[in-house]
């Protein structure tokens, strides 16, 4: 008896999946500004060996990197209230995610830095640049240009990792998948939807990506 | 009923257990299948080329999670009886192969087109120059990267206590349900991944230094 495909009940949900995609993207955004930015932090103090935040940092990276997202949004959404830190889903969700892109990003962008040659250094010092000047337009801007495509895969990574955050009942587009099969029970359309959904965000991001990389990191001024 | 901390050591070790043979033969399975997808990825034949990639891209474009369910629901339709265990072993072992199909076609490309024409003045055919001029040289390199990836497949194995696969992750939240003690057996949980990943990396980074120091 072969099955019979229906997405009719799956595209009668449409504006949920959307509003649920539209929440993962959210998510995304927010996670991504804090987590590359705790990612800069945490590549110039590793790259300039400031001490005790490079060994900090050193650590910190080591431990995300080799532990999965999900165990570590557990942690701390069930574990923390332990200590009495709690919070809802929606900040346990971005919380997780600011904290596993920090530690990649930490990594990527610090490679990024430790690529630029001295002689730049020297000649930014030699044109009477302050450190700031340097900081921004010598050492921070080269090495994102360099790292862009890696930086820019490793959002997608976690973007797409988020879908984990609905077991914790974070709302977003895939705990709206589980709640619309939940309800037609064709578990199987809703999925392929959603996954090809998914897929679209993806594409969309890494074109979002390239765009800024070539707008504002690599090419112009 | 009351568990002591060595009860929970005890299970935890168990899940590990099956997080460890998960992942095993997510990496074994998923590199023979990476091996095919590769050759169908550099192959001469346009279709084969376009469907390696459309696989991939699916693949790498998509999250596990959805992967999971996509097979765990679509094996059902065709009317077999899905465990989690088979379900989580298929899906984890197509996510492999595509990745590694990714990391080990960006081997083979660095290999310079002149060894291709080199081997191919001598006669060779194609499967030739693969098997005894690329793919050893491709193979030095791609071994960092591998063991490096062997370390997302492990982290991958996770996910699929969302199916219901009892492997650490699952069992840590059954313990912390049983015992409310969330941030000791979370905090158990991490370490155990931590213990099986970070030998991977660290040899993932030996294995590059010592690559680039002798090439």
């Amino acid at each position: 008896m072969a099955y019979q495909f229906d997405f009719l009940p799956v595209l009668d949900n449409a504006d949920l999946l959307l509003q649920g995609a539209f929440f993962t993207l959210s998510l995304t955004a927010v996670g991504t500004l804090l987590g590359v930015g705790l990612g800069i932090i945490g590549a110039v103090l590793r790259a300039w060996r400031i001490k005790p935040f490079n060994q900090v940092f050193g650590l910190y990276v080591e431990l995300i990197r080799n532990t999965p997202f999900i165990v570590q949004l557990f942690f701390i959404f069930f574990g923390l209230p332990a200590l009495g830190v709690r919070m809802n889903e929606w900040e346990a969700a971005v919380l997780a995610m600011v904290i596993n892109l920090g530690a990649y990003s930490t990594e990527i962008i610090r490679a990024g830095i430790q690529a630029i040659p001295g002689g730049q250094l020297e000649a930014a010092a030699a044109l009477a640049m302050n450190r700031l000047e340097i900081f921004r337009h010598v050492v921070l801007r080269p090495a994102l240009a360099k790292v862009w495509p890696a930086l820019s895969s490793q959002i997608i990574i976690v973007m797409l990792g988020s879908a984990v955050c609905s077991q914790i009942s974070t709302e977003e587009l895939s705990f709206a998948a589980n709640f619309i099969q939940s309800r037609n029970f064709r578990a199987f359309e809703t999925y392929l939807v959603t996954t090809l959904l998914y897929l679209a965000m993806a594409i969309l991001i890494r074109q979002l990506l390239a765009w800024v990389g070539r707008r504002f990191v690599v090419g112009g001024r | 009923m009351d568990f002591t901390f060595w009860d929970i050591l005890r299970n935890l070790l168990v899940g590990l257990q099956w997080t460890l043979l998960l992942s095993l033969v997510a990496f074994a399975c998923g590199g023979v299948a990476g091996l095919l997808l590769l050759l169908a990825r550099i192959s001469r034949l346009q279709a084969l080329r376009v469907l390696a990639r459309g696989y991939i891209e699916l693949f790498q474009g998509t999250p596990l999670l959805m992967q999971l369910f996509m097979v765990f629901f679509g094996i059902a339709l065709l009317g077999v009886d899905v465990s989690p265990w088979l379900a989580a072993a298929v899906a984890l072992t197509l996510f492999t192969s595509a990745f590694l199909a990714e990391i080990w076609r960006g081997c083979v490309e660095s290999i310079g087109r002149g060894q291709w024409e080199a081997a191919e003045s001598l006669a060779m055919s194609r499967l030739e120059v693969l098997r005894h001029v690329v793919l050893p040289q491709a193979l030095r390199i791609a071994i960092a990267p591998t063991v490096g990836f062997s370390v997302q497949v492990v982290k991958g194995t996770a996910v699929t206590s969302i199916i219901g696969f009892s492997e650490l992750t699952k069992t840590g939240g059954m313990l912390a349900n049983a015992t409310f003690e969330p941030f000791m057996v979370y905090g158990l949980v991490a370490l155990g991944y931590f213990l099986l990943c970070y030998p991977l990396s660290l040899a993932a980074y030996r294995l590059e230094r010592r690559l680039n120091v002798t090439a």
